[in-house]
């Protein structure tokens, strides 16, 4: 599911009322059943532990190596004196290894994490996420500080992944083009309310236009909607708008009110 | 923002007409106070012993020259004493700053009370000059290197935990919101957040200090705290100016290389 809207539209805020980052001032937040928004610290702490979350600056410890950002995914479930030795059970190291493969940067296991490239670094940031054994997938601006193609295997990795693992995932984004390839749902924000949900189809100019405001939302010629792009390079759309969207495998109740 | 209209053509200003006048007044008050203080310091000097300066420079030079060399030899242990008071002085704030620089940063603090004991912790640290610290310490624990040393320390402590404590708020809080949306806990954050931010940080101002604290435990003898301001002051008072020269060109070296290994050090840490 992707979430739409200008800026200050309140996607950001949004997203992180799920896993309280931000304290929500009313309203309630559900997932799969628990009451987010009333637990303890402690409770809270062990709620995030099933709430993978991506961002946008990738938020990665810049000064520690790519096994060790992704290993951090894995500190809700370790205790500190076994973190702070870097004393990770066996099964998880192995399990970081695979998802190091699996978002291809296998070979920069013992880099620092900032001599990687952008599209790197939001991968190691994806198997961070993944590492939790999440339930859903926060994923805040995924795409913004990526460029137009690093932008598009990004996407297409995180939805795959979410595939994969059956997952269901927030996908804040400003690219509505990318957001049109890639998710089967999207939400549109406007000051804080909700004014279009539905399939990636349904979201013509005039909804654009009641999301964003005023504006000339036509391509230009010969560029398409961004599926033409697409099909140029080979590469379908993972998961077709027309397969039953929020598909049945998937825990995705989160609900917000 | 002021535009005045010239012959009909606007014309940007950096500052209005009053805001103008009201600067050249700054300039004039600045101007008088200079005068007035001019005066009243002049009033209380002896210009008779001012104007004798020069006289009185050439012949401490002159007493100063040739140094004794042979007097080196007497001062290596002092060097030497010198240079440990100021290092266990640095180990010793750090082991005090790195917990009061946790208690003292906003974003790590347990409490808001914790943080105002760690602030005045700091403040009273610092407010204080590791000579005058000397001083009480030798007064209250006897002469020697062990009043260096903690002088050394309880200055160290205020200065270190201050600019650790900068660093920690100055991290970037993204990771640590990815930390923490992964279940990390407070002190799992510490560790795998910020530590890593701060820790080049950290390294730069511990060897600064240990360089500044150099240079203050060469003086610190001049109290009692031991070092080679012991030999300076034993000099002084017997009026032997050729060892004084041999001494302070003994602390010019010692700084001078202080100085060299701190930036060396500081350089190589990213």
């Amino acid at each position: 599911m992707a979430l739409i809207g200008p800026s200050g539209a309140g996607k950001s805020t949004l997203i992180r009322c799920v896993n309280r980052l931000v304290e929500p001032t009313q309203g309630t937040v559900r997932l799969a059943g628990v009451e987010i928004t009333r637990l303890s610290k402690r409770r809270l702490r062990s709620a995030r532990r099933s709430i993978g979350m991506i961002f946008q600056e990738f938020a990665l410890v810049d000064r520690l190596s790519v096994m060790e950002n992704v290993l951090s995914g894995q500190l809700g479930y370790v205790g500190f004196w076994a973190s702070w030795l870097r004393r990770f059970p066996a099964p998880v190291v192995n399990r970081a290894f695979e998802l190091l493969e699996r978002v291809g940067i296998a070979d920069q296991i013992d880099k620092r994490a900032d001599q990687l490239s952008g599209g790197q670094r939001q991968r190691v940031g994806i198997a961070r996420a993944l590492l939790q054994n999440p339930k859903i997938l926060l994923v805040d601006e995924p795409t913004a500080s990526l460029d137009p193609k690093t932008s598009r295997q990004v996407m297409r990795l995180l939805v795959e992944l979410a595939d994969e693992h059956g997952l269901a995932a927030i996908i804040n984004i400003h690219d509505v083009a990318l957001a049109k390839q890639f998710v089967e749902r999207i939400v549109g924000l406007r000051d804080g309310a909700v004014v279009f949900d539905g399939s990636p189809d349904e979201l013509d100019q005039v909804v654009l236009t009641e999301i964003y405001g005023e504006e000339d939302w036509s391509l230009p010629k010969g560029r398409g909607t961004g599926q033409e792009s697409d099909q140029e390079e080979g590469d379908p759309v993972p998961v077709g708008a027309g397969e039953s969207p929020p598909s049945s495998g998937r825990a995705l109740v989160v609900e917000v009110s | 923002m002021p535009v005045d209209v010239v012959h009909g053509v606007p014309v940007w200003r950096k500052r209005n007409r009053r805001q103008t006048l009201l600067t050249y007044l700054g300039y004039l008050i600045a101007a008088v106070t200079v005068l007035v203080a001019f005066r009243f310091i002049s009033g209380q000097t002896l210009w008779f012993f001012v104007l004798d300066a020069p006289e009185q420079v050439a012949d401490l030079i002159g007493r100063m020259f040739p140094p004794r060399w042979s007097y080196t030899q007497r001062l290596w242990g002092a060097l030497w004493d010198t240079i440990n008071i100021a290092t266990l002085g640095t180990l010793i704030a750090i082991v005090i700053s790195v917990p009061v620089a946790f208690l003292a940063a906003r974003n790590t603090t347990p409490h808001r009370v914790l943080r105002q004991v760690a602030m005045l912790i700091i403040v009273s640290s610092r407010s204080v000059n590791s000579l005058i610290w000397a001083l009480l310490l030798v007064s209250v624990i006897g002469p020697g290197l062990l009043a260096g040393v903690i002088a050394i320390a309880l200055r160290s402590v205020g200065f270190c935990s201050k600019l650790l404590f900068e660093a920690i708020e100055e991290v970037n809080p993204r990771p640590l919101e990815a930390l923490a949306s992964a279940g990390a806990s407070g002190g799992q954050i510490v560790t795998y957040g910020i530590t890593p931010q701060v820790l080049p940080a950290f390294a730069g101002i511990v060897l600064f200090r240990w360089d500044i604290n150099i240079r203050s435990s060469t003086v610190i003898g001049l109290v009692g705290g031991g070092g080679i301001g012991v030999q300076l002051n034993a000099s002084i008072n017997a009026l032997q100016w050729s060892q004084v020269s041999v001494i302070f060109a003994m602390i010019i070296f010692l700084v001078v290389v202080a100085e060299w290994v701190s930036a060396k050090v500081r350089g190589a840490i990213q």
